[in-house]
């Protein structure tokens, strides 16, 4: 067996272990919500649409996804939506239909 | 009055049938009356791994059909007292039985005064699967630590659930625990974390496996294996003994030391 000289020097990558454990927990997310890439295509749509009426948003930035986060008594994790929308503009006649 | 245990994992090739022979064994050993049932109908493997294939004459699917009695089926392992295999059909699929008659069969065993009867499950999560688990009184999940067969693993413990099989046992197979202590293989807390499920047995991954199953003859009897040991601990656990999970530590060689030497710092 070589000894890794260039091994030893090079910055160290995670190890696959923790890969393995944060792939796993990412995809037992999605597969104990049960809801396929279909459903979130069409929420994602639909949540477009309803900003829309407000805001310009940049819809190729958008990013929506079922993710986990630590449950309020940080006794384990729950599921949410996460939705990152970047706004390009605000629609001014929204504002003014809505004091209308 | 019989427990039934149905040894399931949703993935295949993680070690049900292995485990399901070792585990009937051992019980065998400790002195009870076990049936081990093949629920595979179509990729019978239980008696290969049993080193019973020469014996067999009627199988499971003949019992249910009413072609022989339940007693003719039943072959008995002179080799361990007490220990008997109910081979699957291997020319029929998995819908020539159905779940109620599978929950009749276990209930007929049950009356023959078997004391445990493991039931060998096949992959997957369809017909199989749902008769495998019909009669069960309590579930075994085998898992692997990879992502594939923990993800099954889930999904399996989740239908389980669905089926009134709550908090089924698991049992990590081939765990390396040299490539865990190097960050390369997840460890029990890892997948334990992941599935919130007991633990009843953590078995690593050993040649001796290998070996005893070409032999046709389960680790469980080998005092010199460690997953042997390993199998011989769940068997207690099974019993009710609190056993606590064996040191799987392998002694480090010369080599090991300097190699660790150099990695120090």
């Amino acid at each position: 067996m070589a000894f890794d000289i260039f091994g030893f020097f090079r910055k160290k990558e995670p190890a696959s272990g923790s890969v393995a454990k944060d792939r796993l927990k990412l995809v037992l997310v999605h597969d104990r919500v049960d809801c396929s890439s279909q459903v979130l295509e069409m929420l994602k749509g639909d949540i477009i649409k309803v900003i829309s009426n407000y805001m310009e948003i940049d819809e190729d930035e958008l990013d929506i996804n079922i993710t986990q986060t630590e449950n309020e008594d940080h006794s384990g994790t729950v599921p949410v939506l996460y939705a990152n929308i970047p706004i390009k503009s605000m629609h001014r006649n929204a504002v003014k239909d809505a004091e209308s | 009055m019989g427990e039934v245990i149905v040894i399931t994992s949703g993935k295949g090739g993680v070690g049900k049938t292995t485990t399901s022979a070792n585990l009937g064994c051992g019980l065998a050993l400790s002195g009870k009356k076990v049936a081990l049932v093949d629920a595979d109908i179509g990729l019978r493997n239980l008696d290969v791994v049993m080193g019973l294939e020469n014996r067999i004459v009627y199988d499971l699917v003949d019992v249910v059909e009413g072609n022989c009695k339940l007693k003719n089926a039943l072959i008995k392992d002179k080799r361990y007292a007490g220990l008997y295999l109910l081979p699957a059909a291997q020319t029929r699929d998995k819908d020539a039985v159905s779940p109620e008659q599978m929950q009749k069969l276990c209930q007929s065993l049950k009356d023959e005064g078997f004391d445990y009867i493991i039931i060998d499950c096949p992959a997957g999560i369809e017909q199989g699967f749902k008769n495998a688990i019909a009669g069960a009184d309590r579930a075994l999940v085998v898992t692997t630590p990879e992502v594939s067969a923990v993800r099954d693993a889930d999904r399996i413990i989740g239908l389980l659930e669905a089926h009134e099989l709550s908090n089924p046992g698991l049992i990590l197979n081939r765990l390396r625990v040299d490539m865990v202590k190097k960050g390369e293989m997840m460890s029990i807390d890892d997948v334990t974390e992941i599935l919130a499920v007991e633990v009843i047995g953590v078995v690593p991954d050993d040649e001796s496996i290998v070996i005893t199953t070409n032999k046709g003859e389960p680790a469980v009897t080998d005092e010199h294996s460690k997953a042997g040991q390993a199998y011989r601990n769940i068997t207690r656990r099974i019993l009710g003994e609190d056993v606590p999970l064996m040191d799987l530590e392998t002694e480090e060689t010369w080599m090991d030391k300097i190699k660790k030497f150099f990695r120090r710092g």
